[in-house]
């Protein structure tokens, strides 16, 4: 039976039917309406935040650590425009929001009115849909559909444009019984003659070579135990994207670490010299595959994805299967199992002594210090006193992150919160705050900057408010890290603007917003102060003042392939290491 | 050689030239979500024609001339397909020798023999005369994009002030509907 209420209560009344349990938002002059509807009702929690983009990255955070749809509710105009980065942020790492913003009246659209802004417009290019509402009969179905499209196929981010009137319109209320679409109807299932050659492909091989990204996480748990599966039964070694983490556990011998600009040393060469490569769920980013013409060229490759856009897109493949990784590597499980392939092991000996000799470089390798603090050996230590602990970690943008990438070791999926595609300084403590909300007795840490923290240094009042526990562990080195490693490597040392001058003290700035400040700057102290963050039981800004000239290594520089990757010991002489065509295009 | 770190651009291959048949739901803006996913995405554009086919059913169709590279070309079609409003994606330069019509309509203004000699081309190509003053013809010719080029080119030099096109309409041969 259809009901009748006001569009407002039907955006509230689709979050409950939709199993909506928290959204991040704030207020403004064009969603009054739906506060109010908010107001009168507890099932939906409201997390007010500081800032538009604090709430997109939240509910990021909180779509990535449960799988679940994140939802954001802003006003028209600057409630939007301010939620553009975080709807892009989604949009480049296929993390499935619901973004639901007003707008001024259907009448006065297009007419430069008070906090008016062409939402469906500016949106359109950074978001998966979009829709403007311009009947309240339409309401029910576009917001169920937006949820549908949000979760389903390649997820993404999905805008709702509801004008103020439209919100105050009545109409009939059903919840739609199907999720048919018209037109959209995304492949889950893979083609099976393509999957047959896929493992035929595999069991010839002789240097394999698993890389895997983000999509295994987004199928969901079982898409990474499938993974888990497959790897074990093959017993070929498996990389992954810096999206990817997780899917396959640190722990296990067969792993080589990430892959990519800083990604290990053998995964790297792993990747450079297999004569099958198997991508699944990642998308040949530009990160990964350094200079194309010289990658991996020996290799024939096979890429499931669940977009077709995204096979032959960069690199050219030999089977492209387009698919949901769960369904595809449930069909290859299947398939390895029952059809009496085996692997060669011979060949898989000798690879796999190859990859020993490559792992025994020791890649990421760095000069250790008593009297500094080295940020390799800050995520040493975080990672060996949290290891045993629900641990989830969030990062911004930076050398830390990819050092977080490095020495943060995941044996779960979905415990890792990154902005990959696009690179968000100011992603880590609003994701943290979203990765909180849902697990709330877990310990959750945003590897964090000292440049990017401040950012979004506005979403700590929200932690505060909400008595979320979450901890900001500062790589403080008073650098843009990156920038100042890149203009090291590229501008000749000149560090235009990338010095941190007129730091807050972080400390004191911890401790203005109502939570709690600890700095360490000695190597021998810093066990006893990270055991000191985790046992705070309220937002902590942990201020670890860090060595200003350590660089991230491996890295492959710009103009060179995987296998020419510089590590940390020719770090004296990095300068010389990238040709004069490559500074251009970094 | 670019030794970027940023994938090099590969021109391998030579570019084609490419018609595209694009069913789309007829709704706001979907007209601008084609367009902004060609511009965004750094693609061609050389004729675009749009209409609603099926009005019960709110479907348009879009003939899109596009040209790249057969990589490029296949990405374009798997962009099209990804956007949530394309109900299908038809390459009819694929599928073979498609028969491809457009419309334009040039204004020509002169007199004295030129006014004839546009009279005597205009009836040579088969152009209907749409409007005519003392000094002035309309005409319209319906034709391949080789033929519409050559009239153009032709009446430019007997008074052609104005051109007006459609852009291509086109459709595959034989019994098969799309």
């Amino acid at each position: 039976m259809a009901e009748t209420m006001t569009g407002a209560e039907m955006v509230i009344r689709t979050l409950q039917d939709q199993g909506v349990e928290h959204i991040f938002g704030y207020p403004g002059g064009a969603v009054l309406p739906i506060y109010d509807a908010l107001f009168h009702q507890e099932k939906v929690k409201h997390i007010l935040v500081r800032h538009e983009q604090g709430a997109v990255h939240s509910a990021e955070g909180y779509a990535r650590s449960t799988g679940k749809v994140g939802v954001v509710l802003v006003t028209s105009g600057p409630g939007a425009t301010n939620a553009i980065t975080g709807l892009t942020d989604a949009l480049m790492d296929s993390i499935p929001l619901v973004c639901i913003t007003g707008q001024v009246p259907t009448h006065l659209i297009g007419s430069d009115a008070f906090q008016e802004c062409d939402t469906v417009g500016i949106t359109r290019h950074c978001t998966k849909h979009n829709y403007l509402v311009k009947n309240v009969a339409d309401l029910p179905r576009i917001l169920h559909e937006a949820f549908h499209i949000a979760r389903s196929g390649r997820p993404g981010p999905v805008v709702v444009d509801i004008p103020k009137d439209v919100q105050f319109a009545a109409g009939d209320y059903l919840r739609p019984v199907t999720n048919e679409h018209r037109a959209y109807r995304p492949q889950i299932k893979g083609d099976l003659s393509r999957i047959k050659a896929a493992v035929e492909l595999m069991a010839s091989a002789r240097r394999p070579v698993f890389y895997t990204g983000g999509g295994v996480i987004n199928s969901g748990p079982e898409a990474s135990a499938l993974l888990r599966e497959l790897v074990r039964l093959t017993g070929f070694p498996i990389t992954s994207t810096l999206m990817g983490l997780g899917a396959f556990p640190a722990s296990d011998p067969q792993w080589l670490g990430m892959l990519g600009m800083h990604g290990t040393y053998e995964a790297n060469m792993a990747m450079h010299d297999c004569d099958v490569m198997i991508n699944i769920g990642a998308r040949f980013d530009d990160r990964i595959t350094g200079r194309l013409d010289a990658f991996s060229p020996g290799s024939r490759k096979i890429h499931v994805d669940i977009d077709p856009s995204s096979i032959n897109k960069n690199v050219k493949v030999d089977i492209g299967i387009v698919g949901d990784c769960a369904h595809v590597l449930e069909d290859m499980v299947r398939i390895w199992r029952t059809s009496g392939i085996r692997a060669d092991k011979e060949a898989l000996g000798g690879w796999n002594r190859q990859i020993e000799r490559w792992r025994g470089r020791n890649c990421l390798a760095y000069r250790p210090s008593a009297d500094v603090i080295k940020p390799q050996y800050a995520l040493q230590r975080l990672q060996e006193l949290t290891k045993d602990r629900k641990t989830f970690i969030t990062t911004e943008v930076g050398q830390h992150q990819m050092w977080a990438a490095q020495f943060m070791k995941f044996e779960e999926p979905n415990r890792w919160m990154t902005s990959g595609g696009l690179g968000t300084m100011g992603y880590g403590l609003p994701a943290a705050i979203g990765v909180q909300m849902a697990h709330r007795d877990a310990l959750v840490i945003d590897v964090a900057g000292e440049a990017s923290i401040l950012m979004n240094m506005q979403e700590m009042s929200t932690a505060v408010q909400y008595r979320l526990p979450v901890k900001i562990f500062i790589l403080n080195n008073e650098y843009m890290g990156m920038v100042r490693q890149w203009q090291e490597l590229l501008h000749g040392g000149r560090y235009s603007e990338s010095y941190s001058e007129a730091l807050p003290d972080f400390v004191k700035l911890a401790e203005a917003y109502g939570g709690v400040g600890i700095r360490c700057s000695d190597p021998a102290r810093l066990d006893d102060a990270i055991m000191e963050m985790i046992d705070t039981p309220r937002p902590v800004i942990f201020d670890c003042i860090v060595d200003k000239a350590e660089n991230c290594f491996p890295m492959i520089p710009s103009g060179k392939a995987h296998n020419e990757m510089i590590l940390g010991d020719a770090a004296v002489d990095i300068g010389s290491v990238i040709d004069e065509e490559g500074k251009m295009l970094v | 050689m670019n030794t970027s770190h940023y994938p090099v651009q590969v021109e391998h291959q030579v570019p084609e030239r490419h018609t595209l048949a694009v069913i789309v739901d007829n709704e706001p803006g979907v007209l601008a979500r084609i367009a902004g996913m060609f511009s965004g995405r750094g693609y061609n554009i050389e004729s675009l024609t749009v209409s609603e086919t099926e009005h019960e059913a709110h479907l348009s169709r879009l003939t899109i001339v596009t040209t790249g590279t057969a990589l490029v070309v296949e990405q374009i079609k798997a962009q099209l397909g990804r956007l949530v409003v394309v109900h299908r994606v038809v390459d009819l330069t694929d599928q073979g020798d498609a028969v491809e019509r457009e419309l334009v309509l040039v204004k020509v203004v002169g007199k004295g023999d030129a006014r004839v000699e546009a009279m005597r081309l205009a009836a040579a190509f088969g152009a209907r005369t749409l409007d005519a003053t003392l000094t002035s013809f309309v005409y319209e010719l319906t034709g391949a994009t080789e033929e519409v080029e050559r009239f153009i080119k032709v009446m430019t030099s007997v008074g052609l002030v104005e051109v007006s096109r459609t852009g291509i309409a086109a459709m595959a041969r034989g019994p098969e509907a799309m």
